[in-house]
Formats: C-alpha cells, sequence, structure tokens
C-alpha cells in the first residue's frame, strides 16, 4: 500500500519537526533513504539542493517531488496533505482556544513572555543566515546587499518582492 | 476577497527563497501592512501559536488566516496557493532537466537572495521585542531575553519545552483585568 507509506513517511516528520519545514527534513531522509528506500542519500541530496535554490516552504516541494516518484500525482497529494494537514488542524483549535481567553491576564502574560522567545528564534534564523552568507557569498557582497536592503526596505521603503527580485538579479550576475 | 487571498500567498510562495521560515516577513507586510486584515499584534499572536506547535510554520499561518477570512474554503485557496505553485515547478525541474541547479547563475541567485532576507527576519525580531516593549519595560525585559537566550542557545534547551513552560505559568496566573507580570 505505498500511499500508506508515503502518508506516514510525511506525516512523522511533519509532527515531530520543531520550527518549521527545514527542521523536518532530516526526518524525512530517515523515512524516505532509511525506511522506505525509494531514493539513495546522493539523490535525496540532489532533490534538496535543488528545492533549496527554488522559492516556496521546502518541505511541501520535497513532498510533492517525492511523493510524485513513489506514487504519481495522487502520492504528491499524499504526501503534501499528510506534511501540511495536521498541524495546521491542531493550529486552527488551539488558536480559538486562546483566542477566547483574550483580554484576560493570563494570554497577557502568555504573549508577553513568547514574545521574546519568538525574537530568539528568529534572530537565530538570522545568525544562520548571515554565516551561511559569508560563506557562500564572501564578506563583500553579503554586507554590500544587507546594507543595500535595510535601506530600500526600511528607509525607501519600496515592496519587500521588488527587493527580493534585486538581490536575486544581483546575485545572478555578480556572485557565482 | 478569494483572489486577492490567492495572489497574497501566491506571492509569498513564489518570493519566498529560504524556506517557509524565510516568507514569514512577506506574509505581514501583506496581510498587516498592505491589506490590514489583521493587526501587527494579532499577526505576532499568529505566529507565535505557530511556533509553538510541531511542523512546518508558513503553511500553517496560510491556512489560519485563510480560514479567519473565508473559513475552509479559505484554507484550501491559502494553501493551495502557496504550496503548488512551486510544487509544481520542483517536480517539472526534476523530472525535465537536473542540471538546473548546478548552473552559476541560479547558484549566484539564490545566494544574492539571502542577505535581503536576512534583513526582512531581522526587522521582524525587532519588531517583537518593540510590541514586548509596549507591555513591559525594559528594566524586565532585557534581563528576560537574555536568561531566554542563554536557556535557548547556551543550554540547548528544546524550544517546545521553554514555551511549554511558559503556557503553564500563563494559564496559572490568578484571573483579573491586570497582569501580573508587567
Amino acid at each position: 500500500m505505498i500511499y500508506l507509506e508515503i502518508f506516514l513517511a510525511f506525516l512523522i516528520p511533519g509532527i515531530l519537526g520543531y520550527g518549521g519545514g527545514p527542521s523536518s527534513i532530516p526526518l524525512v531522509e530517515r523515512e524516505v533513504v532509511g525506511t522506505y528506500e525509494w531514493m539513495t542519500t546522493a539523490e535525496f541530496a540532489e532533490v534538496l539542493a535543488l528545492g533549496n535554490a527554488l522559492p516556496g516552504p521546502i518541505l511541501t516541494k520535497m513532498g510533492a517531488y517525492i511523493g510524485y516518484e513513489a506514487g504519481g500525482v495522487f502520492g504528491s497529494i499524499v504526501a503534501i496533505s499528510a506534511s501540511v494537514l495536521p498541524s495546521l488542524l491542531l493550529m486552527i483549535f488551539l488558536a480559538g482556544v486562546l483566542y477566547k481567553m483574550k483580554g484576560t491576564n493570563k494570554f497577557t502574560t502568555l504573549t508577553l513572555l513568547i514574545r521574546p522567545v519568538i525574537a530568539i528564534l528568529l534572530g537565530v534564523i538570522v545568525v544562520d543566515f548571515l554565516f551561511s552568507s559569508l560563506e557562500v557569498s564572501g564578506t563583500f557582497h553579503t554586507v554590500f546587499l544587507i546594507i543595500l536592503s535595510f535601506i530600500l526596505l526600511q528607509v525607501v521603503k519600496i515592496h519587500p518582492a521588488l527587493v527580493i527580485v534585486i538581490g536575486l538579479v544581483y546575485g545572478a550576475v555578480f556572485i557565482r | 476577497m478569494h483572489f486577492k487571498l490567492f495572489m497574497v500567498f501566491f506571492r509569498v510562495g513564489i518570493l519566498g527563497f529560504g524556506g517557509g521560515p524565510a516568507s514569514i516577513p512577506l506574509v505581514k507586510v501583506e496581510v498587516v501592512d498592505k491589506y490590514r486584515w489583521m493587526t501587527n499584534e494579532d499577526f505576532q499572536d499568529v505566529l507565535a501559536i505557530a511556533n509553538v506547535l510541531p511542523g512546518p510554520i508558513i503553511t500553517k499561518i496560510a491556512g489560519y488566516i485563510g480560514y479567519q477570512l473565508k473559513g475552509w474554503p479559505g484554507i484550501i485557496n491559502a494553501l493551495v496557493a502557496i504550496i503548488l505553485p512551486t510544487a509544481i515547478l520542483m517536480t517539472v525541474l526534476l523530472t525535465l532537466f537536473s542540471e538546473f541547479k548546478d548552473l552559476a547563475w541560479v547558484q549566484g541567485m539564490s545566494a544574492g537572495v539571502v542577505p535581503v532576507v536576512l534583513v526582512m527576519l531581522a526587522v521582524l525580531t525587532a519588531e517583537f521585542m518593540q510590541t514586548a516593549k509596549k507591555a513591559a519595560t525594559w528594566k524586565f525585559l532585557i534581563p528576560f531575553t537574555l536568561g531566554m537566550m542563554i536557556i535557548l542557545e547556551v543550554l540547548n534547551i528544546h524550544p517546545a519545552i521553554v514555551i511549554g513552560i511558559i503556557i503553564v505559568f500563563s494559564l496559572l496566573q490568578k484571573s483579573g483585568k491586570k497582569a501580573g507580570v508587567s
């Protein structure tokens, strides 16, 4: 029953991954390469490399391709649903419960204490990106692009989509 | 509304380089700044809840905002918009030409966008601290944040545990109008 296998292969990483899609990727590898042997480690690395080069959430991109390879278009749909739906349904339920508490001091305390924690978790991604960029693009390009995009986003205030396109074009022309 | 909802998450999907978490600032710009579907505080609450739960974050946020605006059809709309375009792109590219990712200019593109996303995430991080500042003094906030940083990054305590403890602590507060911590 290939669809059940695809479902389980993406359900478990989706439930156990913490901190967003990227953190689930090693768990996907364990299922796809280790448990079900749909591809080799080298093939998985290929797919992941392309996935990282393309925009959009990484876990669903991996699910789309691996699901397709293992079980066609329906396999793709099964893989994406298994990775996305359980945590989304939980979110809608939990948000409903929390919003009933809105305005109470329990809720105020909760959001006050949780905001610095989320800020730290986001800050960690910022630092990761900084080191990865210094390594891949070098100090000059990294510092230049940081200053440029800060000015465009915060001082000139143009739409982030445009700044992203500028980053893409700059990278295609100057970083290779 | 359904068309706008689709376009918002379509843009977020195809512009979100660096995986889902890196596209969170894009959602904020569209949903809070441009369309004003929710306040910045509400958005931060949604993001906080999404972070409490395991699993991919950006699809949780997209699905939840879709649900808030248009119920269950809104969920499907937002999810399809954020997932499908890049999922198809990925499958087609890999099936047709797998050497695509080795091209120098493609690698340059994905490298060039990292510092841009970094700045956007840094701004979002600063906004979180600013909102926290509205409810508490720096005298509380700075030691608390530093303490949390040590717990999360030096002692390597799992964020799920830290957030779990905060939730339990908050729910055990005495009911009343005034917040006990600020």
